[in-house]
């Protein structure tokens, strides 16, 4: 086994975002939906911090806090919108929403 | 006072009794249906006056019917103003009407006393002048403007038609106050007489033919009104309307001259068309028929409308559906000699146009004759006595159109005398006999009404033309001019001769079936013979007086006297000018040739006289053999030589009858078939419209429709609202970039 280098963030934050993608593309609950939108952020920020370390710079984990604080937004307004949704429409399945089309 | 300027008040005084009947007249007598409503009870509450008779009143109420009445009630009328239904408001109508009537002659004589004194004998008043808009060209290219005053003239001739209107008029009404008591519409008929003397007041007193027209239509409405008095009967609503149409032919002509005058004269009044016409700027039209002989033509149109005149007289004889007063009121002294009246007052015209006189006379002469000939044979009283009229007018109109101007209106004077006596005598007769008018019914009643008879045994002398009595002295003179005078003839002398033995003879038929001989009246009616109360009986004896006095004023020239005895012509001389003229001429003539005539005029009527005597009184059989013997001649006359007939097939039923046919066509082809027409063009258009509205104008707008819709068709398949198809779209594009990126 050789050492954990770069390479290796890297794939685990690509492998994470290709989780995170999927699920969003693929899950019909909402909930998991927004869960798979956490994971993609999660990847960003493993890129960010791999690459942070890569270069020295402290730029990158800065962003990686901005990201974090910006996730947890997203998440409580996420799940806002969840809660208004299922009262309106008694459902928490994306593709029985349709109200972008109007 | 001076009545000379209150002439306008003469016709105003009449009128005021006419509002007060006809606007508040049914309070005054509420009538027609009181006859069920007089139960002796209901007349007590109302009316404590009538308390002393009122139980025998209503007790006999129920016995009568219209005319009939028992002797009980006939001393009553003869004691007093009590009438059938006692009321004080109908004794007020008694008084009023009458009264106002008396008022305008009093005020008429009053005027006329003083006219005599003035130096030029007539007089204007002018209330206010009518000015009908912009001025017009006359024929001549002058300038003029159409007016005409509501103006008055009392001269010569408006005065004896004033006298004439409001004296015989007075009689006429005391009368009716007795012949109608019973009647229903005692108010109504008293509002429409008095309207009429109003008309009538305004006919003769207007100084201009058109105010004169106004009057000209009262008297016709008011005509039309009483003819149709009884108008729950058919035959005497279909008389006042063939009157009324009969006159509008006549008035159409009367309303051309008119116009005409305006046109060529420039003016209507009077006196200033007499002036124009005399001061020889017209020269008389002896040649051509030129535009004065037509005007005089339309004119006498008019006056034949009115005055009952050959080919319009058929409306008269159908008039005496009206009650006998108005028959002798307004068809026969008054209304009917406006035509008479007209044409003297255009004297100056007719002077300047001798074709139409002959015209005037030739027709005056024709209905004399025709109108005497039907005489002859008919039943019923009062229309021997309208044929008469129509004859009598006749006469005047012969006179008119032989120049003899004054000599019309002499016989216009006498006539309204002896013939409103005859109308109001036969009145009283049926009055007798309960509304009998047959003479084949009557008979003997000499003795029983001797009032009656011996006032229209004067009236038939008068008539017949015996000297002493006024029909003699003006029937004479219409003789002896229509044979001396320029424009007389042989031919006119002699049918006016022959009428005047046809009118002997029929008055004297007309009184030896009615007075003399064997009576023929039915029993029940017989009972109840009655000589009329005094309303009709003193009348009829002023009227009787009047028959025989007033021809003295007139008497031939021949006879030498002098002062009033020749009163009438030197009074009515001003008003014409002719007067000169005749006298020169009647010059020429041989004083022995005139008693000649005379004496033969007064022969023909003692022969007519005597035939109808032998006729009638001496052996009854000789009439009835000669019906049988000439059978087609006398049913000829009997059926009025077909006039009605000829008129019914020619102009009531060719004329109107095919004409509405005609225009029934026109309205159901053209003018329906135009609206028809309009509005299938109108479908038609709108169908069209339809059509291009949903293919083309509908097909535009969906058409658009349809084009967005299918262009946007591969837009709205990725339009899916769904979110994850969005987020896959993102990823792929994002995937694209990247392959991209990574492929080059």
């Amino acid at each position: 086994m050789g050492p954990i280098t770069t390479s290796h963030y890297l794939a685990l934050s690509a492998a994470l975002l290709l989780i995170g993608t999927i699920g969003v593309l693929t899950r019909r609950n909402i909930v998991i939906i927004l869960m798979s939108i956490e994971l993609i952020l999660n990847a960003v920020n493993i890129n960010l911090i791999a690459f942070s370390h890569y270069l020295q710079n402290v730029n990158g984990q800065i962003f990686a806090i901005f990201v974090i604080t910006d996730a947890v937004a997203e998440a409580a307004v996420g799940l806002g919108i969840l809660i208004a949704l299922f009262r309106n429409k008694e459902t928490v399945l994306a593709d029985e929403v349709d109200l972008l089309k109007w | 006072m001076n009545f000379l300027d209150q002439i306008w008040l003469i016709p105003l005084f009449p009128l005021f009794g006419a509002l007060v009947m006809l606007l508040f007249g049914s309070k005054l007598d509420p009538q027609p249906d009181s006859e069920v409503a007089m139960a002796p009870g209901l007349e007590h509450t109302h009316d404590d006056h009538a308390e002393h008779a009122g139980h025998d009143h209503a007790h006999d109420h129920g016995h009568d019917h219209d005319h009939s009445h028992s002797h009980g009630h006939t001393h009553e009328h003869a004691a007093g103003h009590d009438h059938h239904h006692g009321s004080p408001w109908k004794n007020l109508v008694s008084l009023l009407c009458p009264g106002m009537v008396l008022l305008s002659f009093i005020f008429s004589v009053g005027a006329v006393t003083q006219l005599a004194a003035l130096p030029q004998r007539a007089h204007q008043v002018i209330q206010f002048t009518w000015r009908a808009g912009l001025p017009f060209h006359m024929a001549d290219d002058r300038l003029a403007t159409l007016t005409a005053d509501c103006g008055f003239l009392l001269d010569p001739l408006s005065a004896v038609m004033v006298l004439v209107v409001t004296g015989i008029g007075f009689l006429i009404h005391v009368y009716s106050v007795g012949y109608m008591a019973h009647d229903n519409g005692y108010y109504r008929f008293f509002g429409y007489l008095n309207l009429f003397v109003f008309f009538m007041l305004m006919l003769v007193l207007a100084n201009n033919y058109a105010l004169m027209f106004v009057g000209w239509e009262g008297v016709g409405l008011c005509s039309y009104l009483l003819i149709s008095f009884y108008f729950h009967k058919k035959s005497a609503g279909d008389a006042g309307k063939k009157a009324f149409i009969v006159n509008r032919v006549g008035d159409a002509g009367f309303i051309l001259g008119m116009l005409l005058m305006f046109s060529v004269l420039g003016t209507v009044k009077f006196v200033d068309v007499n002036q124009i016409l005399r001061s020889g700027q017209f020269h008389a039209e002896t040649a051509g028929f030129g535009v004065l002989s037509t005007m005089a033509l339309l004119l006498f149109i008019g006056a034949t409308g009115k005055s009952a005149q050959f080919p319009l007289y058929v409306w008269l004889p159908d008039a005496m559906e009206g009650p006998t007063p108005v028959s002798a009121l307004i068809h026969a002294a008054t209304m009917v000699t406006a035509g008479v009246y007209m044409v003297a007052r255009s004297s100056a015209l007719y002077q300047l146009t001798p074709q139409t006189s002959t015209i005037v006379a030739a027709v005056g002469a024709f209905t004399a004759i025709l109108a005497a000939s039907i005489a002859l044979v008919q039943y019923d009283i009062k229309r021997v006595l309208a044929y008469s009229t129509v004859s009598q007018l006749g006469y005047m109109f012969l006179a008119l159109g032989v120049g003899a101007y004054w000599v019309a209106i002499f016989h216009l004077f006498t006539h309204a005398f002896f013939k409103a006596l005859l109308f109001l005598g036969s009145g009283s007769v049926i009055h007798a006999l309960g509304g009998e008018q047959d003479m084949r019914r009557m008979g003997g009643l000499k003795n029983k009404i001797p009032i009656t008879h011996w006032t229209m045994w004067v009236g038939s002398i008068a008539i017949a033309g015996i000297p002493g009595f006024a029909g003699f002295f003006s029937k004479d003179e219409i003789l002896w001019q229509s044979y001396s005078s320029p424009q007389g003839s042989n031919v006119l002398y002699g049918v006016g001769l022959a009428t005047a033995g046809l009118t002997a003879f029929y008055m004297w038929r007309l009184m030896n079936m009615t007075f003399y001989g064997k009576s023929r009246v039915a029993p029940e009616v017989a009972a109840n013979i009655h000589e009329s109360p005094a309303p009709m009986t003193v009348p009829l004896t002023i009227l009787a007086a009047g028959s025989f006095l007033v021809g003295w004023l007139g008497t031939p020239k021949l006879w030498g006297m002098s002062g009033w005895f020749r009163g009438l012509e030197q009074w009515l001389e001003p008003a014409f000018a002719s007067a000169a003229v005749e006298a020169a001429h009647e010059g020429a003539h041989d004083a022995n040739v005139e008693w000649i005539l005379m004496s033969v005029s007064v022969s023909v009527a003692l022969i007519g006289i005597g035939i109808a005597r032998w006729f009638y009184h001496k052996r009854p059989d000789i009439p009835d053999s000669l019906e049988a013997r000439m059978r087609p001649l006398h049913s000829v006359l009997l059926n009025k030589w077909y006039v009605d007939e000829l008129y019914d097939f020619l102009f009531v039923n060719g004329f109107a009858k095919g004409g509405g046919r005609v225009l029934g066509a026109f309205d159901r082809n053209v003018v329906d078939g135009g609206v028809n027409g309009a509005g299938w063009l109108t479908r038609f258009s709108s169908s069209v419209s339809i059509w291009w509205d949903t293919w083309i104008i509908d097909g535009a707008v969906r058409l658009s429709s349809l084009l967005v819709k299918l262009s946007s068709y591969p837009v709205r398949i990725v339009q899916t609202g769904r979110v994850q198809a969005y987020a896959l779209f993102v990823v792929v594009g994002a995937l694209a970039f990247f392959g991209y990126y990574l492929a080059r």
